[in-house]
């Protein structure tokens, strides 16, 4: 049966300047996806297959090739979008589920965007972080409630109180869960590096631990999904903390997916099922159909680790999130990671991605607030995740109440990713989202590694100039510190949701 | 700017109101004449077991009464009386400021160890949340706040202060940036047995505010001085910390110092920063806090404002400035000048 509907408009349009061309072929070598040709000592290009991924861009060195955004659009229509459009079109071609990449694509109003920092003027006087002590330190952990002290004879007075292992962080900033396998070896070596070195941690996602990451294992957060892909009591002692997730900002309410076409052997043996095999991570997990199945699982994993290492319990951003984390809270869980509908991810269906969830500022205040509200802040620690793009975001959410954010799209943007949102392609010329060998080299672990310290570095040094002008030195006192942000533009029923006042006010 | 002054004498010796008067106005520089306030320990000797509460009331016929009915509700008032002022030119009796002595029934809070304190603690939190024209401002036993707005000499001569007289007095001269002209924006502030004076601005109140209101404490009166009264409430009195590792709690020392610190010692003040975190206070700040038994001053991390002690026999002095002390003792043997975070402490012996 031929379709009816045609070939759809190209997305891109992909033209070479041939007077600035020197026919030295690194577009054609740099594309995995094959816009580029060598015929008769002109390169040709196929625009319909480009992803905007600008690999040929970055590597041209005459700046010979444009990449032009819909060169040609549908007629324009409020409604009836591009996208709504296409979307019917694939699936009545197909029947099935669209699916996309990277974060919501829809244009909600970002919330981070309208709220503004404080800085200090005359009553109280700025501080310079070149010239005073700033302190970063971030434990994440159970905390008490309150110590037990002991005054000896000798006037000296005794800790009784045994405190819960936390995670020394030298600064709030993490690296989120992506697994080996959504993303490749070199791209997890780097990031790897790139932690250790700025004295942070990033997470295993549901892939396992490769062996070439076991040297960078004290700064890795192993994490345990529905598919529980990978893990054995090898690889949670060599976690320095482990992450159940419950759920994923980018897609709440549904599992995972990883095509039998990334399982190659090296993936199939740190994710422990056949090569070649579909890797599903259930919806739920099948041991988890309420709280204190939850509670049972961290309390499981604290027994097989022998209570040494710290349990985070990762769950997306939904409309109930404050109350969940509330429950969560009352488990053994040490931190509750709240992942916003901003979230990125290698795949996940367009409608879930687009419709599902909050943002990750107002599910960290309500959870801010309910767990103080019940008294059990120092329950859990709090970590944000899912759209933090720059530092005044990290210090925007910290100002919410979180203690921390993983960071998961920045991360490979400092790797090269163009954000083209191809990811579930397994082309990714960047080497990052893909596993086919000669992709993968293109990234150097030493120089991505270098890559990911700098970034967490500058945002790191920014975050301490906002603290400074703010006339804070300390990180625990910017946390929930809402009198500090401002609301522009916010209408009231958030702004009491996110309990910070108007401008001006 | 503002400045602050307290003494404490170690012999429970008392004096009265004359010198502190005199000091305070020497620091005049600090000042704005906008408010001003002294408190007494031990200055209702003939109460002294009763709960002083002294209210600040805009109209004493219409808010009054709710005020007497909630006392009457949760225990018994021996005596109330308005307390005595007199009217000066610049400074006129805005607000009409009433004392009551009164003994809680602590069968009404069976669950809690200080229910007596417990009690007090939810009236005096409940008027000023919820009685409109109605504002406690002190608390505790044998002890009395004296504010106003004006400068230091008009609030003294208003309540006659030379007629009472402490062994321990706190007193401050108020440069308003919030709430000019309020009274109850003037300081001491003051919850129970805790009096707190306070130089500079809290940076990191939204925290602590969060942090304490979560405890059951509402914060009322518009500015981040009284978060500190009751940070000290909770901390000492609720969860017992000795007052010298409240003050490490509040203003702790820097990471790099824990970690240089011998084992012991470390695990103490690393578990104090990890379970106090948001208590702890950040921004410029100088802080004199006192009960009956003790006076305590201590400045921000940094020592962004000054602080001064001095010492003469048994009595202890701490101000913003030295020339403040001089000016209500001429006879100080000793001068000396604490490090950032570190607390002066005086107690008594007697």
């Amino acid at each position: 049966m031929t379709p009816s509907i045609g070939s759809l408009p190209p997305k891109y349009r992909v033209t070479v300047d041939h007077d600035r061309c020197m026919l030295c072929g690194r577009c054609v070598e740099n594309c995995a996806y094959g816009a580029f040709r060598m015929e008769n000592d002109r390169i040709l290009t196929n625009s319909r297959v480009c992803t905007a991924c600008h690999r040929c861009v970055a590597f041209c060195p005459r700046d010979a090739i444009d990449v032009s955004e819909r060169p040609l659009d549908y007629r324009s229509h409020p409604v009836w979008t591009r996208g709504v459009r296409e979307a019917i079109y694939n699936q009545a071609r197909t029947g099935k589920i669209v699916l996309s990449g990277m974060g919501n694509a829809l244009d909600y109003p970002m919330i981070f965007d309208r709220l503004v920092l404080d800085a200090c003027q005359v009553t109280n006087p700025s501080i310079d972080p070149l010239r005073e002590p700033m302190e970063l330190r971030t434990y994440l952990g159970k905390k008490p409630q309150r110590l037990d002290l002991k005054r000896r004879e000798d006037g000296e007075v005794d800790l009784l109180t045994e405190l819960a292992p936390n995670l020394c962080l030298e600064t709030p900033i993490m690296i989120g869960h992506m697994s080996y396998g959504a993303i490749s070896l070199n791209a997890q070596l780097s990031m790897a590096r790139g932690v250790t070195e700025a004295g942070t941690f990033m997470g295993t996602g549901e892939g396992g631990l490769p062996e070439p990451l076991h040297p960078y294992q004290g700064h890795m957060i192993v994490q345990v999904a529905s598919g529980r892909f990978g893990v054995d009591i090898d690889y949670l002692e060599r976690g320095a903390a482990i992450e159940i997730k419950i759920g994923q900002g980018a897609k709440p309410g549904i599992g995972g997916h990883l095509p039998g076409e990334k399982v190659n052997g090296a993936i199939s043996k740190t994710r422990m099922i056949p090569i070649g095999s579909d890797a599903i991570s259930p919806a739920p997990h099948h041991d988890i159909y309420s709280i204190e199945d939850l509670a049972q699982l961290v309390r499981s994993l604290k027994e097989a680790t022998e209570w040494k290492k710290p349990v985070f319990v990762k769950i997306a951003a939904v409309h109930n999130v404050a109350a969940i984390a509330a429950g969560i809270a009352r488990s053994s869980a040490d931190a509750v990671v709240i992942d916003g509908f901003r979230g990125g991810t290698g795949a996940a269906p367009r409608v879930f991605r687009d419709h599902v969830g909050i943002p990750v500022e107002a599910a960290v205040a309500a959870v801010d607030a309910k767990l103080r509200n019940q008294g059990i802040r120092n329950e859990v620690s709090v970590i944000a995740s899912g759209g933090i793009r720059e530092s005044t975001d990290v210090a925007k959410i910290i100002a919410l109440g979180a203690d921390a954010v993983y960071i998961g799209t920045g991360a490979l943007v400092a790797l090269g990713c163009r954000v083209c949102g191809n990811c579930y392609r397994g082309l990714c010329p960047w080497g990052i989202a893909t596993q086919r060998q000669d992709l993968v080299d293109r990234i150097d672990p030493e120089v991505g590694g270098r890559q990911v310290a700098n970034l967490i570095h500058g945002w790191t040094l920014e975050l301490m100039d906002l603290m400074g002008a703010a006339g804070i030195n300390s990180i625990e006192s910017l946390r929930g510190n809402r009198d500090r942000l401002r609301g522009y533009m916010i209408d009231q029923a958030l702004m009491d949701v996110l309990d910070v006042k108007s401008v001006g006010a | 700017m503002c400045g602050i002054i307290g003494v404490i004498d170690r012999g429970r010796e008392t004096m009265d109101g004359t010198a502190i008067r005199r000091a305070l106005s020497m620091m005049n520089e600090r000042g704005s004449g906008e408010g001003a306030g002294y408190v007494a320990y031990g200055c209702y000797p003939e109460f002294k077991d009763y709960f002083a509460l002294h209210v600040f009331f805009d109209n004493i016929h219409e808010t009054k009464p709710r005020v007497d009915e909630l006392l009457h509700e949760w225990g018994r008032v021996v005596h109330d009386e308005e307390i005595p002022t007199w009217d000066l030119p610049r400074l006129r009796k805005v607000h009409t400021p009433w004392r009551y002595f009164f003994k809680p029934d602590t069968r009404l809070m069976p669950r809690s160890i200080t229910p007596a304190e417990e009690i007090v603690t939810e009236i005096v939190m409940r008027i000023n949340t919820s009685v409109e024209g109605a504002l406690v401002f002190s608390s505790g036993r044998n002890l009395g706040v004296f504010k106003a707005a004006g400068w230091p000499e008009e609030v003294a001569d208003f309540y006659r202060i030379e007629d009472y007289e402490g062994h321990c007095w706190l007193a401050h001269n108020r440069y308003p940036t919030n709430t000019p002209g309020w009274w109850g924006g003037a300081h001491p502030f003051n919850l129970l047995d805790w009096s707190v004076v306070h130089n500079g601005e809290i940076t990191s109140y939204g925290t602590n505010r969060r942090y304490i209101e979560s405890f059951g404490y509402r914060c009322t009166m518009f500015t981040d001085t009284e978060v500190v009264a009751y940070l000290v409430d909770l901390l000492v009195r609720r969860h017992a910390l000795p007052e010298e590792l409240a003050v490490t709690a509040l203003a702790p020392p820097f990471w790099d110092e824990i970690d240089a610190m011998a084992d012991g010692r470390r695990r103490l003040h690393q578990a104090l920063r990890l379970t106090y975190g948001s208590a702890m206070m950040n921004g410029p700040f100088a802080i004199v806090v006192a009960n009956q038994d003790s006076m305590v001053a201590f400045t921000d991390r940094s020592k962004l404002r000054p602080l001064v002690g001095a010492e003469n026999g048994d009595r202890l002095y701490v101000s913003s400035e030295e020339a403040a002390i001089r000016a209500m003792d001429p006879g100080i043997t000793r001068v000396f000048m604490p490090r950032a975070g570190e607390p002066i402490i005086g107690r008594v012996v007697a």
